[in-house]
Parts: structure tokens; sequence; C-alpha cells
């Protein structure tokens, strides 16, 4: 009896962190925020139940349109990521010798120990009109004049697919490492060419990496802020750039929530169609990277 | 012989597009390090020679990063907030662990799935969401009780507990996978000979997640260091070094200063990688 007293009080002790750390946090500033997004001012400091915020959203197009653009554009970034880093996580599990293949996976991970802010002024460093390509290529002679490459959509995504690029390629190793290479044999000893078995083997076995390296991709495309705006200058027209505005700028808090909101919306259900199409569920997949 | 050569063909290319990934990933970083050290007033070419004056020089133009108050109070002020993160989130990441792997509760993996979304919303939208609670207690409090609650203000408390709400899901994660390898038998048989159930962990189960303890600590030191969103929010007038050097590249524009700072930053996180791998290998040989 005692044994099992002293069970359940473990298990309350044990419980206690996380109920606090996700309710205090996660929860009750979300159900917070959406509160705050259903009040509408009147009159200065009186405010009343409403949608208003919602409605400013739909009725201006300049907001729906940089939701829409901040979707369609984080879907590319994704899809470029998953195009570019899957061959180079198939190279580091399957085909580098083993010692290579820690060197490589660690190399991949050293951009991740630098922050966001850095890895953006590299960039800049390496595409304003005064950079290092733009002085390269009028010092060889190909270009006449400095060319500016920065603050246009090119180099927001340029960046933003060098941002995430680790994200996507952790899980892929790590899924395609626990592949046996006994599988891909099979499929070419069965007459399969390299891209039957690229379709048919590897990428169904590879397909919770796949799909939590994009989910994770995306959302932090979607959410990013500091790539997009550095990058793409005054107007490179990011969500969360709208949603900093609202808060800071303009003050208007309401707003602000309705957008975050939004976002939050917007971002869960791409994912969610995103876990039904590929038949995958968060558990197995991000849970697991 | 045709598909001979075609196979090497595609391997040589194979090669190619792996080499060119990884400059791809180390250009901007070596072009932000690089120029920390060119003699000019602006991180640009031509190179003007070497010069070490953007770290220790102490007078303008040319103010060194190891002279620049505000840069250097920027760095304090990150190194406060990722170690007081890192301990939470282990304390909470390791409660967490023993939570999922040992205990049996209704709806476990309901909460299991609680536990790993703070990492999948947005950075910004946690900011803002606590910045909305912590000012509505506060607001509430004062014009309730006129209490006066300057910690929900922001400030250093909101931003660590912003940066605690989703690094804690990394820790959690990385001690669970741990804690699963773990053999349960070393316990009984510590219990069997006698041992209290501390003693036991403090002696065997604790001892065996120490690596993935220390190996998430890092982590969570380093994701702390660099936030950048959920921090944007919540930060007050202790501005940790991410938004103080985001705040002089916009109004300043860019100086080798900032080369300087990240070269530093650079140095500094891997270094602390490296501590991180040589904490696993020793994890591999147990």
């Amino acid at each position: 009896m005692l044994q099992k007293d002293f069970k359940r009080l473990t298990l309350y002790l044990l419980f206690a962190p996380f109920a606090l750390w996700i309710i205090l946090l996660i929860i009750l500033p979300h159900i917070g925020m959406v509160a705050l997004s259903l009040r509408e001012k009147v009159a200065p400091r009186v405010y009343e139940f409403g949608f208003a915020n919602y409605l400013d959203f739909i009725n201006e197009p300049i907001y729906w349109n940089t939701l829409l653009r901040t979707g369609s554009m984080s879907l590319l970034v994704t899809a470029l990521a998953l195009i570019i880093g899957f061959p180079i996580a198939y190279y580091i599990a399957k085909l580098a010798s083993n010692r290579t293949r820690g060197a490589l996976f660690l190399l991949c991970l050293i951009p991740l120990w630098v922050s966001d802010l850095i890895r953006a002024f590299g960039w800049i460093l390496l595409l304003r009109e005064t950079g290092i390509i733009s002085s390269f290529l009028v010092w060889s002679g190909i270009a006449g004049q400095p060319i500016e490459f920065l603050y246009n959509d090119a180099a927001v995504i340029v960046g933003l697919v060098y941002t995430v690029m680790l994200f996507m390629i952790v899980p892929l190793v790590s899924t395609l490492d626990g592949m046996d290479n006994s599988m891909i044999e099979a499929g070419y000893n069965l007459g399969g060419n390299g891209f039957t078995v690229l379709r048919k083997i590897i990428v169904p076995y590879a397909m919770p990496g796949i799909v939590s390296g994009c989910i994770v991709t995306f959302m932090l495309t979607a959410g990013s802020y500091l790539t997009p705006i550095l990058l793409g200058g005054k107007n490179s027209s990011w969500f969360t750039e709208q949603i900093y505005n609202q808060f800071i700028t303009r003050f208007n808090w309401e707003a602000g929530a309705a957008f975050g909101i939004l976002l939050l919306l917007f971002t869960s259900v791409v994912i969610w169609l995103g876990l039904k199409l590929s038949g995958q569920t968060l558990a197995n997949t991000v849970a697991k990277s | 012989m045709l598909s001979q050569n075609k196979t090497t063909a595609f391997i040589l290319g194979y090669r190619l597009y792996v080499a060119a990934f990884f400059i791809f990933l180390a250009a901007p970083l070596v072009a932000a390090g690089a120029f920390a050290f060119n003699d000019s007033l602006f991180p640009a070419l031509p190179w003007q020679g070497f010069t070490l004056d953007w770290f220790f020089n102490d007078t303008e133009p040319k103010l060194g990063m190891f002279h620049d108050d505000r840069l250097l109070r920027g760095l304090y002020y990150s190194f406060v907030i990722a170690v007081i993160v890192a301990a939470l989130s282990i304390l909470v990441g390791t409660t967490n662990a023993f939570l999922f792997v040992r205990g049996n509760f209704p709806a476990k993996n309901f909460f299991y799935i609680m536990m790993v979304v703070p990492l999948v919303i947005p950075g910004v939208i946690l900011g803002i969401s606590i910045l909305v609670m912590a000012s509505d207690t506060a607001n509430y409090a004062e014009d309730v009780w006129g209490l006066d609650l300057e910690f929900l203000r922001p400030g250093i408390f909101l931003v660590v507990m912003g940066q605690f709400s989703f690094i804690t899901t990394i820790t959690s994660l990385v001690i669970t996978a741990r804690l699963k390898k773990f053999d349960e038998t070393m316990e009984e048989a510590a219990l069997n000979l006698g041992a209290s159930r501390a003693r036991v962990l403090r002696t065997i189960t604790l001892p065996f997640l120490r690596p993935a303890m220390i190996a998430a600590g890092i982590v969570a030191f380093l994701v702390s260091f660099e936030n950048f969103n959920t921090t944007l929010f919540l930060v007050g007038s202790e501005a940790p070094l991410t938004i103080t050097m985001y705040d002089r590249m916009a109004k300043v524009g860019s100086t080798p200063v900032l080369n300087a700072v990240s070269f530093f930053l650079m140095v500094g996180s891997g270094l602390l990688a490296l501590v991180s791998i040589l904490v696993q290998r020793d994890k591999t040989k147990q």
C-alpha cells in the first residue's frame, strides 16, 4: 500500500513541472492571445467582444496577401531544401566512408551553432552591391559595374534555404542511417534501376525523416523574422513583420494578436495537411528526430 | 564499358555537388568571420591588410569589441540568460524524461504530443503570447490589488521564460532518448542489494543520464544565446547580444566590429560543440 502511495506521489511530483510549463507558458498565453484578438476597441480604453480584427484582416488585401506570400514562399523554401538536402543526406548516410561520414555530418552542423543574425550578416556581405560576389564579378570583368544581389525575393529564398537546410538534413540522415543497405541491393537485384529504387524503396523508407524535416523547415521559415527583413529589405512583406509592426510600432496589440493566431492557424493547417497526405503523425516524425 | 563510364561520371558529379554544397554552407560564415581582420572601416573588399583592431583597439572610429561597452553588456546578459535557461530546461527536461519513460498515466500520448508542440510553434508567437499574458497579469495586479509586479514587464525574467518555453522540449527529447536506453535491471539490482531509492537515483541513474544532460545543456545554452524571434518581443532594457547586434546593424549599418563579434561567437560555439561531442563520445564507450 505504501509502495503504491509512493509511486503516485512520485508521479505527481514529476507531473507538476511538466504541467506548470505547458499550462503557464503555452496554453494560458495562447488562450490569452485568442481572447485579446477578439477584443474590439470602441473608444479609448473601452473594449467590446467582436471579430473586428479578423474582419480587418479579410478586408485589407495587403494583410492576407502577405500571409499567402509568406506561406507560398515558405513552401518553396521547404521544397528547395528537400531537393538540395536529400542527396547530401543520402551521401552522408550511405555513400561516405565511416570516417568521412562523421566529419561531413559535423560540417553540416556547424552553421547551426551560429545565430540567424550572423548567417544573414554573412549573406549580406556576400550579396550586396559592395559585397564579395559583386566585387569578384567586376574584378574578373564579367560584370561592368557592381551588381546589387540583395533586397529581392531570390536573396530571401537563398538566405532562408541556407538557414533551414540543417533542420532538413539532420532528420534525413538519421532515418537513412537506420536503413539496411541490403534493401537497396535487393531492389537492384530485382531489376530496378536507380530511379525506381529511389522512388519505391529509399523515399518510402525515409518518409518519417522527410516529413519531419519538412515540418520543422516550414515552421521555421514561416515564423522567421530576421532573414526576410535583412535580406529582403523594407519591402520583404513577411507576415511576422506585420505582427511586429502591429505590436511594437503601432502598439495595436489586438490586431497583432489576431495576426499571430492567423499565422498559427495557417501553419497548423499546412502541417496537418502534410501529415494527412503523407500518412504520418507528429509523434513518429518530429518527436523522433 | 559505357555504363561503367556513366557510373564513374555520375559519382564524380555527385562528389562535386557535395563539395559545392559545403562551399555554400561555409561561404557566409567565412565572409562574416574574415572581415573581422580586415584593416578597413567597412566589411567589404578590397583587402586592406591584417589587423586585430576590431577586437582590441580602444579608440573610435575603430573601437574593438572588447572595449565596446554596449556589446560587452549584451554579451553579459546573453550569458546570464543562457545559463539560467539551460539550468531550468535541464531540470524540467529530466523530470519530463522520467515522467514519460517511467510514468503510467492516462492520455500519455496526448501529453507527449503537448510536450513536442512548443517546438513547432513559431518563436514570434511564443514571444507575443507570453508578453500578452504577462502584461495582462501585471495590469490586473496593479488595478485590483495595487501591486507592482515589475518582473512581469519586459525584461530578463520574461526573456528567460520565453526561451525556456520551447528549449525545454529540446532537452526533454534528448534526455528521454537516453533514459529509454537505460537497463532497469541495474536499478533493481542496487535496490536488492539494499540501496535506498534516493541513493540508486544518485549513484546509478543520474550518472547514466549525465552525458545526455550535459549535451542537452550545451544545446540549450547555444539555442538561447542565438535566439532572436522570441526574445525580440520580451526584451526590456537589458538587451542580449543578438538584439544589440541587430540594433547596431539597423542603425549604424554593418561595421567590422560586428564581424569581430561574429568571429568570437563562432569560435565560442564551436568550442562548446566540441565539448558536447566529446561528452557524447564517452557515452558510446560506456
